[in-house]
């Protein structure tokens, strides 16, 4: 296999379609459209479906009907368009259908800009629709590991009969890399048990969020958290750069997490000993690796690309063994490696006084 | 007691449940037209031997249980977007039927942009939209149907059509656009109105079998409990009421539909 230069968004595309995807139902925004479009040729040419929507209302429950039959299924989005998602992913984790939605996040609140930005981290981790649970949650940081988890989402998808969406910000859509691209896969598998595909010569099967009854509903739920606890014990991911003897832990994901470890490098070089860890699934958060580092670390710097969402998650894992200070950016502005260093070095010099 | 209700051998069963029906019990109200509906929908897909090849999308509102009394695949859409949920059915399963079954709140008001968009694209679905000028689930409120001046427990003084604007007769709106194929409205308020619904709803189903484009019928409903009228009285409801506003009649019925 060769590397090839891909913007993030085609890219995206390029290996969902050699994932097996089935269907594609999206609506046009930016800085995610360049998906949208490149599937309106690729997936045509290939005779598989591909439809713009009306909205991302309509988008997001093209998909849940989708994935009804048993198809493995797409959609991409950014910020406002996701947050127009939100109804109908509800209604597919109420009904423990798989899919895989992309989130290209853009500045905000409301119109915002179209600039990279990770403000839908609490959106994406925890009210991703109404009800009692979470997505999972991959964030790449490369476009290559946007290519890697395209084929990871449509498994872990499956494996789980849940959504996981690709949170992506602005960065990562628009950027072009070299990047190696997954061989095609096969479409053709069983038809999943769920399946609506007209009963013929079985019982008639029926996908629905619906449970009149509070016990019905709370055991519904029960299952659903039983399965969550299961993805979180078995799901968390993270890389580490530094961190063996690290006495500073830097945080951060996706372009954050990518700046980050250019700031970490070059902080080493100054003699600096900091570490970085790159949280690759947002849900389930990597608490037990972060756990086991902060016992050995005399601080944690978390860096974000809004107010401190992430943050929470971090202080949760810590769980105040030791200081968590935040730098990060917001309204689209892209922190500089210099910006995430200063940091490093004014909260490593506090360290060293409190040693 | 039990040699008393069963037939004698000699005799035949001339009408019994369709096969796309199940025997359940229904969560509707006495008086409510929605049982006669169903029953037409059910006997059209018996008719045209559809039963094993369908897949319903249920609405939210009084129908939303509508999945436990059809005996099809079937799955239940957030409230006025079962035309986009049944897209998603229909592009994956080209060749099976897929119809919504949605209310005047479900399909004129919330769902106004999905059910616009299916039928312009010229989704090959069905739907069947019940209109009985009120939200029945949620206790009687003011639907996008409701008739100037009627009482809702949201409009207790009549409608307001100055504050509220006028009733959308959504099927002359959706007949105006190319993708539909067969658009008509029909009434149960009485045998022979019923008699010409199912007639509509087979040519409906045909439509689809036939790759022709979307297609709506429309029926006019009841809703006695709140409308807060007896049962007999809301069939004559819709007569007086209803059809001067809503009048029936086919709105699109394209050159290809008339050839079938």
């Amino acid at each position: 296999m060769t590397r090839e230069l891909l913007k993030g968004n085609v890219a995206i595309a390029e290996a969902a379609v050699r994932a097996g995807l089935d269907a594609y139902f999206g609506y046009p925004i930016t800085p995610q459209t360049e998906l949208l479009e490149y599937l309106s040729q690729r997936m045509t040419d290939l005779g598989r479906v591909f439809l713009q929507a009306e909205s991302e209302v309509a988008a997001i429950n093209m998909v849940y009907g989708a994935a009804a039959t048993g198809a493995r299924v797409m959609t991409s989005s950014s910020s406002p368009g996701f947050s127009l998602m939100q109804e109908g992913m509800s209604y597919i984790a109420g009904s423990e259908l798989p899919c895989v939605i992309v989130d290209v996040m853009r500045g905000g609140p409301g119109l915002g800009n179209i600039h990279p930005s990770q403000g839908d981290y609490f959106q994406v981790t925890r009210s991703a629709g109404h009800g009692d649970f979470h997505p999972i949650v991959l964030a790449p940081a490369t476009v290559q590991e946007a290519v890697d988890f395209v084929t990871l989402a449509f498994d872990l998808a499956d494996q789980y009969r849940h959504m996981v969406l690709i949170a992506a910000d602005g960065q990562v859509g628009q950027m072009m890399e070299p990047a190696e691209l997954p061989p095609m896969r096969d479409r053709n598998r069983p038809e999943p048990d769920y399946a609506l595909t007209g009963a013929a010569g079985r019982e008639r099967r029926v996908v629905h969020s619906l449970h009149m009854q509070a016990d019905e509903e709370e055991a519904f739920n029960l299952k659903l958290q039983k399965k969550l606890k299961q993805i979180k014990k078995t799901e968390q991911r993270s890389i580490e750069y530094f961190t063996e003897d690290a006495e500073l832990l830097v945080i951060g994901y996706g372009t954050a997490g990518r700046i980050a470890y250019t700031a970490v490098e070059a902080a080493r070089e100054r003699g600096i000993k900091v570490g970085l860890l790159r949280p690759q699934t947002l849900w389930p958060f990597p608490v037990q690796r972060i756990s086991e580092l902060a016992d050995r670390a005399s601080g944690c710097l978390v860096v974000e690309m809004n107010a401190g969402q992430m943050l929470e998650d971090v202080r949760l894992a810590i769980g105040g063994q030791i200081p968590v200070k935040f730098y990060g950016r917001m309204g689209g502005v892209v922190p500089m490696p210099d910006e995430i260093l200063t940091a490093i070095e004014e909260n490593y010099s506090r360290l060293q006084i409190l040693v | 007691m039990v040699d008393m209700v069963m037939a004698p051998p000699e005799m035949q069963v001339v009408y019994d449940y369709p096969d796309s029906l199940t025997d359940t019990p229904t969560s509707y109200c006495p008086g409510c037209t929605h049982g006669i509906a169903h029953r037409l929908v059910a006997e059209v897909l018996d008719e045209l031997g559809l039963r094993e090849q369908t897949v319903l999308v249920s609405p939210v509102g009084c129908s939303v249980f509508i999945y436990q009394y059809f005996n099809l695949d079937a799955c239940v859409a957030p409230h006025g977007r079962a035309p986009a949920m049944a897209t998603g059915i229909k592009r994956m399963l080209p060749n099976h039927i897929v119809f919504t079954y949605q209310g005047d709140g479900d399909l004129v008001s919330i769902g106004a942009a999905e059910i616009l968009h299916a039928a312009a694209r010229g989704e090959k679905i069905t739907t069947i939209f019940i209109n009985n000028a009120i939200y029945g689930m949620t206790g009687g409120q003011m639907a996008p149907t409701s008739l100037p001046g009627q009482k809702t427990t949201s409009s207790p003084t009549g409608r307001d059509i100055v504050s509220t604007g006028n009733p959308i007769r959504m099927s002359e709106v959706i007949a105006q656009l190319d993708g539909a194929a067969y658009i008509v409205r029909r009434s149960l308020h009485d045998v022979a109105s019923i008699r010409k619904a199912k007639k509509a709803i087979l040519t409906a189903f045909k439509v689809q079998m036939a790759g022709l484009g979307f297609s709506m019928v429309e029926l006019l409903s009841s809703c006695p409990t709140n409308w807060g009228i007896a049962p007999e009285t809301a069939l004559e409801w819709i007569e007086q009421n209803m059809l001067p506003y809503y009048p029936v009649g086919d709105f699109k019925v394209r050159d290809d539909v008339k050839a079938l």
